[in-house]
């Protein structure tokens, strides 16, 4: 069964928080991933990864680059499951 | 005048302890940091050698999870000695274009490196993490220490197996003789204590087989030895000119007066049995120091434990030192410790320092029926060093040929 938006989110700010410490209720969706959360590419890629594993759902790299705010990955997550 | 280069800040975590001071309590103590491995892969993979040096205290109790999560196993050690050592030396304030690393590895990443081969055969390239390459690099723990204490000064990485961290603590001397660099965080570290390095050294037959011993098994000088026992951790030093450590007050434990590398072009594994090689290191080291062999008092030995490497040191440490050699305490630290490879000549520099800073030579344990190929005047239990300005030594060998020698003296004003 597919998980609501808000559902989508804890989860993914689970893994953000696993990955870099940055604490959960900070990944809000508007927040933007590089100039809001600081998060490095490295770290981004990591994350995205581990969401397609949480959420088994595909993200593909030319994808990616579209994910600017927590917002954005939260929407493509949630209409790709 | 040269400048003299002093050491203001030790740093370490060890088979005997998670920092410098319970490392040094403990081998005072004449404890062994050596035991069974507890692991699942041990029986797995049958390998013939079961136990080890493990870190007495494991890094994820004093770094963060993203630390961990971010680091090799040997940057985590290395990130956990060097942060105690800074901090003991008071946490100079110095130009970062002025503080350098020297900083140590003998064989890197390798946990890193094997996990993600492990990701890569059983989920495909997607799951080999991004952080794959600079986590298994070998320079990973110098940038990472760099990066923590802010080092824009040069950030380097001596890899000569088991002699690396020793050639890194000369390489700080000569980064300090250029003028251009006022303090340097040197040393090394290692985590190697995997199935695949344990079993290659195996292989080899450089491993102690006494599985039903562990604590006995690294016993160097004695009859019974039968090879060295793996050991993982690290050590850093905090060595600056006497100039910068004077006028910032700084506490010193000891001044570096000489390092020294030299290679044997023998054999890749074997030690030249001669030991011409690393007779030259030493003799390169006192005179660097303006010192005379009778004026050594302490020599903490390479010594691992191996039938021929503890001879070929004996006829080496006897070239140089001749009819003084039965007058020096030798001390062979690794019987507590075992042997951290990259790491073993950072753990055993700090070892020498303390031994100046506190005129005690650290016991050699498991010592029972030594060598008599071999007389020297081996400490087993803590002995007094004399007093007055005095000199000690340690010594680093590693598969390669490479001998790399640094000289202490106690520190005078």
């Amino acid at each position: 069964m597919a998980l609501s938006q808000s559902e989508v989110l804890s989860g993914l700010a689970e893994i953000v928080n696993d990955e870099t410490g940055i604490a959960a209720d900070a990944v809000q969706l508007d927040k933007s991933f590089t100039d809001d959360l600081d998060i490095d590419s490295i770290s981004m890629m990591t994350i995205v990864v581990n969401a397609e594993d949480k959420f088994g759902v595909k993200i593909p790299d030319e994808e990616v680059k579209n994910l600017v705010t927590v917002g954005d990955a939260v929407n493509f997550i949630t209409n790709a499951q | 005048m040269t400048q003299r280069i002093v050491v203001t800040g030790v740093g370490a975590t060890t088979p005997l302890g998670g920092d410098a001071r319970s490392t040094w309590k403990a081998l005072l103590a004449g404890e062994s940091g050596i035991s069974k491995i507890e692991k699942d892969w041990v029986a797995q993979h049958e390998l013939p050698v079961t136990f080890a040096g493990q870190a007495k205290v494991n890094a994820a109790e004093v770094l963060s999870p993203q630390e961990i999560k971010r680091l090799d196993p040997s940057s985590q050690f290395a990130l956990i000695a060097a942060r105690e050592a800074w901090a003991d030396a008071g946490k100079p304030e110095v130009a970062p274009e002025r503080l350098a690393v020297e900083y140590a590895t003998g064989i890197g990443g390798v946990w890193t490196l094997l996990d993600a081969y492990d990701a890569l055969k059983e989920k495909g390239p997607r799951r080999v993490l991004p952080m794959t390459i600079p986590m298994l690099m070998p320079n990973g723990p110098a940038a990472a220490i760099g990066m923590d204490i802010a080092a824009r000064g040069g950030v380097r990485t001596a890899v000569s197996a088991c002699a690396s961290s020793t050639e890194a603590v000369a390489n700080a001397i000569a980064r300090l003789r250029t003028g251009e660099i006022d303090v340097v965080v040197a040393g090394g570290c290692e985590a190697g204590i995997h199935p695949l390095p344990l079993a290659a050294f195996a292989a080899m037959h450089a491993l102690s087989r006494r599985n039903d011993e562990p604590a006995k098994a690294s016993r160097p000088y004695d009859v019974d030895r039968d090879g060295f026992v793996m050991g993982e951790g690290a050590g850093a030093l905090v060595i600056e000119t006497l100039e910068h450590a004077v006028a910032r007050g700084a506490k010193i434990y000891a001044e570096l007066v000489g390092g020294a590398v030299t290679s044997d072009a023998h054999h890749i594994t074997a030690p030249d049995p001669e030991g011409t090689g690393a007779a030259r290191a030493v003799s390169a080291a006192l005179k660097q120091a303006n010192a005379k062999p009778e004026d050594v008092v302490h020599i903490n030995a390479h010594a691992t434990s191996t039938p021929v490497g503890d001879i070929a040191e004996y006829t080496a440490l006897l070239r140089v030192f001749g009819d003084h050699l039965p007058k020096i305490a030798v001390s062979a630290t690794k019987s507590s410790t075992g042997h951290l490879l990259g790491g073993a000549g950072a753990i055993e520099a700090i070892f020498t320092v303390l031994a100046l800073a506190e005129r005690t030579a650290p016991p050699t344990i498991n010592l029972e029926n030594q060598d008599p190929a071999i007389p020297l005047d081996v400490v087993t239990s803590p002995r007094q060093l004399p007093a007055g300005p005095v000199l000690a030594i340690s010594t680093s060998f590693g598969f390669g040929g490479h001998n790399a020698v640094i000289a202490f003296r106690s520190y005078e004003a």
